[in-house]
């Protein structure tokens, strides 16, 4: 028995415009997943640090202070000098997300100026850029940002947050200057141009606003990798350790032997932080990917029609057996679909 | 040939950018670099500092681009001069003695994470919803985990709670290093813990970026004509879909061996293994600037060579770069 599915059927779309909250339900679940998470991070960045219970750097002189596990007096116990683990993660995590996004921004809008630049001058200045680009894309960056840092006589939050953003612009910047290639000779930019709009309008109001996936995941991106880079460094200690971030409590637990002393309190909440926090960052990358590519979706998450999964980027179904294994005509145009392509050898 | 001439082109710019940075970053430092490392070793042999000359220009007399010739030189005889911290030993045999112990775990873990990763996606992808689609969300999340953080883990569960496994270094203390069974043996599980720190953190990068582009490629209708010719599923795999989905990451390959080999050096930290991450960072709490410039050009020249075989493998995967013009 076949029948006819209606196409309008499909529950997913809503007929009427978006609304905020229909446009957030229908982001991928990856991406919702990770904007919560990060979310939540966030919020404490911002106010964490005005609850501190402690001074994160006290040092109880109390040798019966030192290294507790958690209780209800320190939430995540204290450090070998006495220290307050949960005070010093609350500043911790703002330090380090606020270094990740400055970071991010500034190598962001490197990338879209080099990018775009590189694109539409073309010739020689687009070999240099490029050249420049792909040379600081193969050179390993943790070793050269261990010598810069070792030598630099001021080694704080400044001066990582500069070298880390001017070491990152590459990687966005070869992506973006593909893409501004890719959409210059479109007929719409033809177009505006002909409607005499200045090349800065083009780019400001016909290129930019068309590649804006591409430059949040660029954005996204460099705050994972500035993110796990300030740590690592934080971590080898080559960095300024006074001020507490997620990398200088894990270098300190690890200097004063955390691991050796089953102190588990201690390196564990930094490096769950840090593994929290670049977990929302990929999944939400991942969302961004999807929105772009519908076909990445994890397939069990699409809607079903007459018991078929079906993805958007399937063939509008015409004809579909209900019956699981199907006529011999149903079966016959099923072959020609992709999705039987897709899930030809299921189970 | 044409292909693989523009690239060894592009790695010698490379190789001579890293190694004109190196020669300007301890010269262009605000503040003395150089003043900072005498006044720390006052009793600086004479022989040190040719080391110091070569890699920072101390005392020496000539101009800018005189040191530069110098320095370069040098540089190209591997003559990095003597060490500062440990006297007599010269840099270049400092970093001899640790590149076979790096070079192995390294070059052994990335290759079996990438080849596992690279086989994992071919799955994940081709059964688009499968079971292997449920892990997704932990395989992000172990993507997302400091290399140096999980191997704290793997230490505080297989080491100290365990007893498993060794808790770091290269070897037992009580074992001469040679070619005799128990050294190897010990070396051996020595490597085992680092080893699985790097296949298990990078593993599902290379398992995502390969389910993503054979997903991709899946949707093309040569694919689709492979099947609708009758060919047998492993055969459209194979040969159709994974074939063409493995030259992006081979690509990734190459540009990613300098995120490996970062986080490899921090990882070498936390297990105290005897490679060239520790002695670089050994250099940096000991102030030993030379030997830090050496380390970071080794450790350049060596990405730049696995690129090196990265392309030749490419040349071998993609017919495309054997005809005359590459298209960019």
């Amino acid at each position: 028995m076949t029948l006819i599915i209606p196409v309008s059927a499909d529950p997913v779309v809503p007929v009427e415009a978006p609304s905020r909250y229909g446009r957030w339900r229908r982001l991928p679940g990856n991406a919702k997943a990770g904007v919560i998470l990060l979310g939540i991070f966030i919020l404490i960045g911002v106010i964490g640090p005005l609850f501190t219970p402690y001074d994160p750097s006290y040092q109880n002189p109390k040798l019966s202070a030192s290294l507790r596990p958690p209780s209800s007096a320190h939430l995540l116990g204290t450090t070998q000098s006495g220290q307050d683990v949960f005070s010093q993660l609350l500043v911790g995590i703002r330090l380090t997300l606020e270094l990740g996004f400055i970071v991010g921004a500034i190598a962001t809008i490197l990338a879209v100026l080099v990018g775009v630049t590189a694109a539409f001058l073309g010739g020689v200045w687009d070999e240099i850029l490029t050249l420049t680009a792909n040379v600081f894309l193969v050179i390993p960056a943790l070793p050269l940002l261990i010598v810069l840092l070792g030598e630099l006589p001021q080694k704080g939050q400044t001066a990582l947050i500069v070298v880390l953003s001017v070491l990152n612009w590459p990687w966005g910047a070869r992506v973006i200057r593909a893409q501004t290639l890719a959409i210059r000779n479109r007929d719409f930019i033809g177009a505006a141009r002909e409607t005499g709009e200045s090349t800065w309008r083009i780019i400001a109001f016909e290129i930019i606003p068309n590649q804006v996936s591409l430059i949040a995941a660029n954005f996204v991106n460099t705050v994972l990798y500035a993110i796990g880079a300030s740590v690592a460094l934080a971590f080898i200690g080559v960095i300024n350790l006074s001020s507490w971030s997620l990398g200088t409590m894990l270098f300190w637990a690890q200097s004063e032997d955390a691991l050796q002393l089953g102190a588990w309190w201690w390196f564990v909440p930094p490096g769950l932080a840090v593994a929290l926090i670049g977990t929302s960052l990929v999944l939400i990358n991942t969302g961004i990917d999807e929105l772009g590519n519908p076909r990445l979706r994890d397939a069990n998450s699409a809607s079903r029609i007459a018991g078929r999964r079906m993805r958007p980027t399937d063939p509008t179904p015409v004809l579909a057996s209900l019956e699981p294994r199907r006529s011999p005509v149903a079966a016959f145009v099923h072959s020609f679909s992709r999705s039987s392509l897709l899930e030809g050898n299921d189970r | 040939m044409a292909f693989i001439l523009r690239r060894l082109g592009f790695y010698v710019v490379a190789a001579w950018v890293a190694m004109t940075l190196d020669f300007l970053i301890p010269r262009l430092m605000p503040g003395n670099a150089v003043a900072d490392i005498v006044s720390k070793f006052p009793s600086l042999q004479p022989a040190a500092y040719k080391a110091l000359e070569a890699m920072l220009g101390v005392g020496h007399p000539g101009s800018l681009w005189h040191q530069y010739v110098s320095y370069l030189y040098d540089v190209f005889h591997f003559n990095f001069g003597t060490d500062v911290t440990e006297y007599p030993a010269s840099v270049s045999s400092l970093i001899g003695s640790t590149i076979p112990w790096t070079l192995t775990l390294v070059g052994t873990a990335t290759v079996i994470a990438f080849l596992l990763g690279t086989a994992l996606g071919i799955l994940a992808g081709w059964r688009n919803g499968g079971w292997l689609d449920r892990l997704l969300p932990g395989l992000m999340f172990l993507q997302a985990i400091p290399y140096f953080f999980f191997a704290l883990i793997l230490i505080e569960v297989f080491a100290v709670r365990l007893h498993v496994f060794p808790i770091g270094q290269g070897f037992s203390s009580g074992v001469v290093p040679g070619w005799n069974m128990s050294f190897i043996g010990s070396a051996i599980s020595h490597s085992l813990l680092p080893a699985a720190t790097i296949v298990i953190t990078s593993v599902a990068g290379w398992m995502l970026q390969m389910r993503n582009v054979m997903i991709t490629t899946i949707g093309e209708d040569y694919v689709l004509a492979g099947q609708a010719k009758g060919l047998t599923d492993r055969r459209v795999i194979y040969t159709y879909a994974a074939r063409n989905a493995l030259l992006p990451q081979l690509q990734g390959f190459g540009l990613a061996l300098g995120f490996v080999v970062s986080g490899a050096i921090v990882m070498e930290i936390v297990f105290s293994y005897p490679g060239i991450g520790l002695l670089l960072v050994n250099a940096v709490t000991s102030d030993d600037y030379p030997l830090m410039q050496a380390i970071f050009l080794v450790i350049t020249f060596a990405v730049l060579l696995a690129n090196v075989i990265v392309d030749i493998v490419i040349v071998f995967m993609d017919p495309r770069t054997r005809v005359r013009e590459v298209p960019a």
